[in-house]
């Protein structure tokens, strides 16, 4: 069952063409990892799907609802789409309570109760229970990215698109995040993750998307993306990533 | 420069400007918060129109003194008003409310818009990918945070407002200068009575010092230190 459709997806920047034509079918269930050189467009082409930028030509279908159509009440069809950031971005001044109960009270109208019961098991789940009542700034980047990850599943979605989730953490963070993925894409979400993370791309993602220059340039199997590239450029690029790591 | 006699003389007179001074100060500062944060709205509104009306109101009254305003608010306006309706007069306290707060609201609207503006944008994308409405996400996650950022600069303009609020004894209103100049006028005791004077609203300004920082450390907990 085909979870997101983008076709033929256009971005543009003023003078600058971001997304050159895009087509991305994902299947329900599906993990997908987009890599790619900084700046050819695979976090722009994430925040097209829900919308945080509107296309400039093409269409962007989730779950039948037709994201890039100025009429789609955007409000209503994000709930379907959990995102995680680069920055956390965690709501500085809330209680890490609040930050999971805040969207599912005020755009679900959930019960308090509910949301609270919810928030707890979300928590739990990331390990980080203890920290329920902590404020953003009192916890680590890695704990902070895994409180995003609750804060995006309170919300019950059935996508979850992580923009570079680990890069700005330190290093010795980045496992406890990946270990949350990990676990997310075994439980059958269906995942889009903009990542420099080679090897996680490979152990988890069911395909492997490389673009470069606003396409993409290669698609499959991490076994063949990794294995086999069959592109000079694909090639160039995990050359250059595999000395820098 | 007796000031133990300047001070049995004059203090029922200077109590009563005091008291006229923070009243009209205060409804100033609260009166010109609803303004200025109107006007914020309209300056970051998607409509032109509104923007530039703002704009226009923040650009006169900031670009001209609050002495000119005062005058044209209690003896320009209502001779014009006279035209229509005759007799027609307005209160010093009334007319000095008035342009404290167009005065204070130009200032504040550019406070509140600076607030708002260093609330980082990513706050804005989380809960806009979650699903909240332009509306409900300025209301529940730009709007605290940028009261908080704020707040000293929403003090400092109180302070101003306090003491801008002395101008208005120009156009007669019987705040605290006004009241001090009578008392002057009967004794010639420029030196204690200013003095006195100074210390008021020294007093006054201290005193919302205090409270603001209690107001600010009590709205940054979450600022706290681990």
């Amino acid at each position: 069952m085909t979870k997101i459709l983008v076709e033929a997806v256009r971005k543009r920047f003023g003078d600058l063409e971001v997304l050159r034509g895009i087509d991305l079918s994902v299947d329900a269930g599906e993990v997908i990892c987009i890599i790619g050189p900084s700046g050819s467009g695979k976090s722009t082409l994430l925040r097209c799907v829900n919308q945080l930028e509107r296309v400039t030509a093409g269409r962007v279908v989730v779950d039948d609802i037709v994201m890039s159509d100025p009429k789609c009440d955007l409000n209503a069809a994000r709930q379907h789409l959990g995102m995680v950031f680069q920055g956390f971005n965690l709501f500085s001044h809330l209680t890490v309570r609040r930050n999971l109960t805040l969207a599912p009270m005020d755009v679900k109208k959930l019960p308090q109760a509910d949301a609270e019961a919810l928030a707890v098991e979300l928590l739990t789940r990331v390990g980080l229970v203890d920290k329920i009542d902590a404020y953003p700034r009192q916890l680590s980047g890695g704990q902070k990215q895994r409180v995003a990850i609750a804060r995006a599943l309170a919300m019950q979605p059935d996508v979850m698109l992580f923009d570079e989730p680990t890069s700005a953490l330190d290093p010795e963070m980045v496992g406890e995040v990946l270990t949350v993925m990990r676990q997310l894409a075994a439980d059958g979400m269906t995942m889009l993750v903009v990542t420099h993370e080679m090897g996680f791309a490979r152990e988890v993602a069911d395909r492997v998307i490389f673009m470069d220059d606003g396409v993409i340039v290669e698609q499959g199997r991490p076994s063949e993306i990794f294995g086999n590239p069959k592109e000079p450029r694909t090639q160039d690029f995990l050359r250059r990533v595999s000395q820098a790591g | 420069m007796d000031f133990g006699a300047t001070i049995q003389g004059s203090w029922q007179l200077l109590l009563q400007g005091l008291w006229a001074t923070v009243l009209v100060s205060v409804l100033a500062i609260g009166a010109g918060i609803v303004v200025g944060f109107v006007l914020c709205l309209m300056i970051l509104s998607k409509f032109r129109v509104l923007r530039a009306l703002a704009g226009v109101y923040v650009w006169v009254i900031r670009g001209t003194p609050m002495l000119v305003q005062a005058f044209i608010v209690y003896f320009g306006v209502p001779q014009l008003v006279r035209l229509i309706v005759p007799g027609f007069t307005i209160s010093t306290f009334v007319a000095g409310g008035i342009t404290l707060t167009v005065n204070a609201s130009a200032y504040l609207s550019e406070i509140f818009r600076s607030g708002i503006n260093a609330v980082d944008p990513g706050q804005v994308e989380a809960a806009r990918s979650l699903g909240l409405s332009g509306s409900r996400t300025m209301a529940r996650i730009i709007l605290p945070q940028a009261v908080r950022i704020t707040i000293p600069s929403l003090v400092n303009q109180f302070i101003i407002t306090i003491k801008d609020s002395s101008l208005l004894s120009v156009i007669g209103m019987a705040e605290l200068v006004n009241k001090a100049r009578v008392y002057v006028g009967a004794t010639y005791n420029y030196f204690a009575t200013y003095i006195l004077v100074a210390v008021l609203y020294l007093a006054v300004i201290s005193v919302l010092m205090v409270v603001s920082r209690r107001v600010e450390r009590r709205l940054n907990r979450d600022k706290d230190s681990r």
